[in-house]
């Protein structure tokens, strides 16, 4: 069963540089939300930016993890 | 599998988005939405006052393999707005909020100046075109 955690580490891996705020929405280990910040994102539609996340776990949305409720935000380059 | 032209499904869902100009494919129907998601979303439509095709992915799973497939897009609401994806309802809920949603839909005038086919809140029934 997924947890929080390991879909933090998961987002961060597969988009270098981002951070993400991962919370188990329900309790149940099948309702994410996560808030991610990465540079990546500068310049893409929110669609972009969502697609970049959801493409990380490929079939598992809608799977073992049912809702990955995402917030997406670019980075500014420091 | 991946050819529209031998992809009833998946054509039905391609024809359904170019047809309306407002389209959101959810489970369950506006008036009785089967998932918390799709109900935001629904809501967020209604609050304003727009008028949209709605299609129940729910009766064949398949529909929802090939609008994904289409879309691009993993998961369920989808919300089309003449014929590109805006989002889920996260996407939809946070345009709404930021006044983007109302931008987008009023822009073009979208609710008068198109006629759908079908009336507020019936469904678009994509199984029964394929048979």
């Amino acid at each position: 069963m997924p947890d929080a955690a390991s879909i933090k580490a998961r987002i961060e891996a597969g988009i270098p540089g981002s951070s993400a705020k991962v919370d188990d929405w329900t309790g149940g280990g099948d309702h994410f939300r996560a808030v991610v910040v990465a540079e990546a994102f500068s310049g893409l539609s929110r669609i972009q930016q969502h697609r970049m996340v959801y493409e990380i776990f490929g079939d598992e949305i809608g799977g073992p993890i049912h809702a990955l409720s995402l917030t997406t935000q670019p980075a500014r380059s420091s | 599998m991946s050819d529209q032209q031998d992809n009833p499904i998946r054509q039905a869902i391609a024809d359904a988005i170019a047809e309306n100009d407002v389209i959101l494919f959810m489970k369950g129907s506006p008036e009785a939405p089967a998932c918390g998601f799709s109900a935001r979303t629904v809501g967020v439509l209604q609050a304003l006052d727009t008028r949209f095709a709605a299609v129940d992915i729910l009766p064949d799973p398949r529909i929802r393999q090939e609008l994904s497939a289409l879309s691009q897009w993993p998961t369920v609401p989808q919300l089309f707005v003449r014929g590109e994806l805006v989002g889920g309802c996260d996407i939809v809920t946070e345009m709404f909020e930021t006044g983007e949603l109302a931008e987008l839909l009023g822009a073009q005038d979208v609710a008068l100046a198109s006629e759908p086919a079908v009336a507020d809140g019936s469904l678009v029934q994509i199984e029964n075109r394929l048979s």
